[in-house]
């Protein structure tokens, strides 16, 4: 759509417009960021105590979601969708804890290395699937939800195990200054870290483009199969590292998976990402989440049933995703 | 991608494919047929008239919400919202067992507030173009969390599930027939007839298959997505009744487990998920076919997760095998 909107070389770009064109080009993305800061604001003025502690808390409360919701994010950028990402996470988070249990802190560092691997594993099988079977994604990812729920209950009949102390070290607390989470910081250390140098590789850009027209990507040359696996591999690993953040913030590793699947496709939508792909970054998401998260906890601040939490994010979602499709709509008509 | 358009024909080929594709019935007769027979290998005797009935009566709750699939899934969406939909018209009519007005008054508020997701769900769906699973999603969100609230607030927690309801959800005529056939039938014949038979069925086939010519041909699709999405949560809320009287509880969760399962049927009954093609033959079909084999899994003696495990990788292997068929993109 932007692109379309402002075609290229049209005439020469000063930096005003080149501050422009990048308003324009990430407008959602301010928009979510201008939100977020208007919901602080607001928490802040409704309960005036909410300073470093409940931050520092949010911050390891909402750290799977996040990384779940950047999982969700490449595979829908490349035009598919992963509904087994909440089981990836219980399969990762069950193994990771229950090898950690009363081993040494070296040793949790091999399980993590493992367990990213097991990431890789899961996400390849995923991915795999779908470009051999033919099936349509979202019908295949919905049945290997039940696989990977069902390893995982192998692997753990009950919520049990443990975690590294360091690993329960990185993901509480303050890191520097007492207003910044240690664990926003080792998500969007860990985020960025695989995004930026994928999303600028051939990869990357290569998802993109099977996200956007798979045809015309087949025809320019992209390997749309192997590329459509590799989004899968980098969701599988995306979900270990939830799952891992699950088993540090927890302290242990639950075989049931939390509703964190959905959540994400709500995350991934809210920030930004279209559905039908090839649109949209991680930035996004990661604030989504955030954003859910707060509206929740000023709900509780307002003395409102919780559970209009619930109420609050389905309309949100709802609502959010019709004044967009309002304003493309708009826009392709002018 | 037609990548099989350059490979050779083979006659037989063409023949399998023309009967999968315009006759799913058949073959997943066929297949059912398999299960049961394996079902009798695996445990002698077992296949009688009486588990006939009962798998027949866990089908129908499974069934009723495979067809909000189908429908949806005709053009193109998808129905996320059934699980919390069904859950709540079942928890909401428990409620109300002792308010004035009984259990009809139940009925009627908990399928009033279906139809009311729904048309909420269609308008979005129909007039904003907002994509299926995100409204569907939205919405079950929104029905899970007023439930919730509904839950806190109603004095009568301990309300069971009104006799009626048990009667037609669990009871078995002379032992064989399931009462809740009596709900099943009507709805199977009219969703049947409706897909097969009226100009409504042929725009939902129409809107799936090409929006934009169904546009162009003088459709007014948002109206037949509205209606379709109210018709969607109507079922469900109806599902919902049935399966609280079929296991006696009423949860805000009841049905959850049922919407993965209920697409899956649909899918396996051979709608395909990009709209324009399918029907709700084969998803009944598909519906009793996961419910034989989940029997078939437990007679097996399998554990829980190792059924899990089983279930969804046959998910994957038949949907698998009949795209395959099908040569579906």
């Amino acid at each position: 759509m932007s692109a379309a909107a402002a075609p290229i070389g049209a005439r020469s770009a000063g930096p005003a417009d080149a501050i422009a064109a990048f308003t324009r080009r990430n407008a959602w993305t301010i928009g979510l960021i201008g939100l977020l800061v208007v919901l602080f604001v607001f928490t802040k003025a409704i309960q005036p105590r909410y300073g470093p502690v409940p931050i520092q808390g949010l911050g390891t409360s909402v750290m799977p979601l996040m990384l779940a919701a950047v999982a969700q994010a490449v595979v829908v950028i490349g035009g598919g969708i992963d509904l087994s990402i909440g089981s990836m996470m219980a399969l990762t988070s069950v193994v990771s804890a229950t090898l950690m249990k009363g081993q040494g802190e070296e040793f949790g560092v091999g399980v993590v290395i493992g367990v990213l691997l097991l990431g890789v594993v899961l996400g390849g099988i995923n991915g795999g699937l779908v470009v051999v079977t033919r099936v349509p994604d979202i019908i295949v990812t919905l049945a290997m939800s039940f696989v990977w729920a069902g390893f995982a209950l192998l692997v753990r009949s009950a919520p049990g195990g443990g975690a590294s102390t360091w690993l329960k070290t990185i993901v509480n607390g303050a890191f520097l200054n007492e207003w910044i989470p240690r664990a926003t910081v080792v998500v969007v250390i860990v985020v960025f870290a695989i995004w930026i140098p994928l999303s600028r590789s051939r990869i990357g850009l290569s998802i993109y483009a099977i996200g956007s027209n798979q045809l015309a990507a087949f025809r320019s040359g992209v390997p749309v199969g192997r590329t459509r696996v590799a989004a899968y591999v980098v969701t599988g690993v995306f979900s270990a590292l939830a799952g891992l953040s699950l088993t540090a913030t927890t302290g242990i590793g639950s075989p049931v998976p939390g509703p964190y699947t959905l959540l994400s496709v709500a995350a991934v939508v809210l920030g930004g990402v279209s559905l039908a792909g090839g649109r949209g970054g991680v930035l996004g998401p990661l604030i989504a989440v955030v954003i859910l998260q707060l509206i929740q906890t000023d709900l509780t601040f307002l003395h409102v049933d919780p559970n209009f939490g619930l109420v609050a994010q389905g309309a949100i979602l709802i609502g959010v995703v019709m004044v967009g499709s309002v304003i493309q709509f708009r826009r392709a008509r002018a | 991608m037609s990548a099989t358009a350059g490979t050779v024909r083979q006659p037989a080929l063409d023949t399998t494919r023309r009967l999968f594709r315009d006759r799913p019935v058949v073959p997943l007769i066929g297949l059912l047929a398999i299960l049961v027979i394996v079902m009798e290998i695996a445990s002698p005797g077992i296949v009688n008239p009486g588990w006939a009935g009962v798998i027949l009566r866990t089908a129908v709750p499974l069934a009723i919400l495979a067809g909000c699939q189908t429908l949806t899934m005709l053009t193109g969406g998808i129905d996320l919202s059934v699980g919390a939909i069904a859950s709540m018209a079942g928890f909401v009519t428990a409620t109300l067992l002792h308010s004035e007005g009984g259990v009809a008054q139940g009925i009627a508020v908990s399928l009033a507030a279906a139809a009311l997701a729904g048309l909420v769900t269609g308008i979005a769906v129909g007039v904003f173009r907002v994509h299926p699973l995100i409204a569907t999603l939205g919405m079950s969100f929104i029905v899970l969390g007023l439930a919730n609230v509904w839950q806190l607030q109603s004095v009568q927690t301990g309300a069971g599930v009104p006799d009626i309801l048990r009667t037609i959800g669990s009871g078995l005529e002379l032992e064989v027939i399931p009462n809740s056939l009596v709900v099943f039938v009507p709805i199977m014949a009219l969703i049947l007839f409706t897909l097969r038979r009226t100009g409504y069925g042929r725009l939902l086939f129409a809107i799936g298959d090409n929006p934009v010519a169904a546009r162009l041909s003088g459709a007014r699709s948002w109206q037949v997505i509205l209606v379709l999405y109210v018709i969607s949560a109507l079922l469900a809320g109806i599902a919902g009744l049935v399966l609280a009287g079929a296991t006696n509880t009423a949860s805000v969760s009841l049905a959850d487990s049922l919407v993965l399962p209920s697409v899956a049927a649909a899918v396996i009954g051979g709608t395909s998920i990009f709209g324009g093609r399918g029907g709700y033959g084969g998803t009944i079909v598909g519906a009793l076919i996961l419910t034989v084999l989940s029997a078939l899994l437990t007679v097996l003696g399998l554990p829980e997760p190792t059924k899990q495990i089983v279930f969804g990788a046959i998910i994957v292997a038949v949907a698998a095998a009949y795209t395959r068929v099908t040569a579906e993109s």
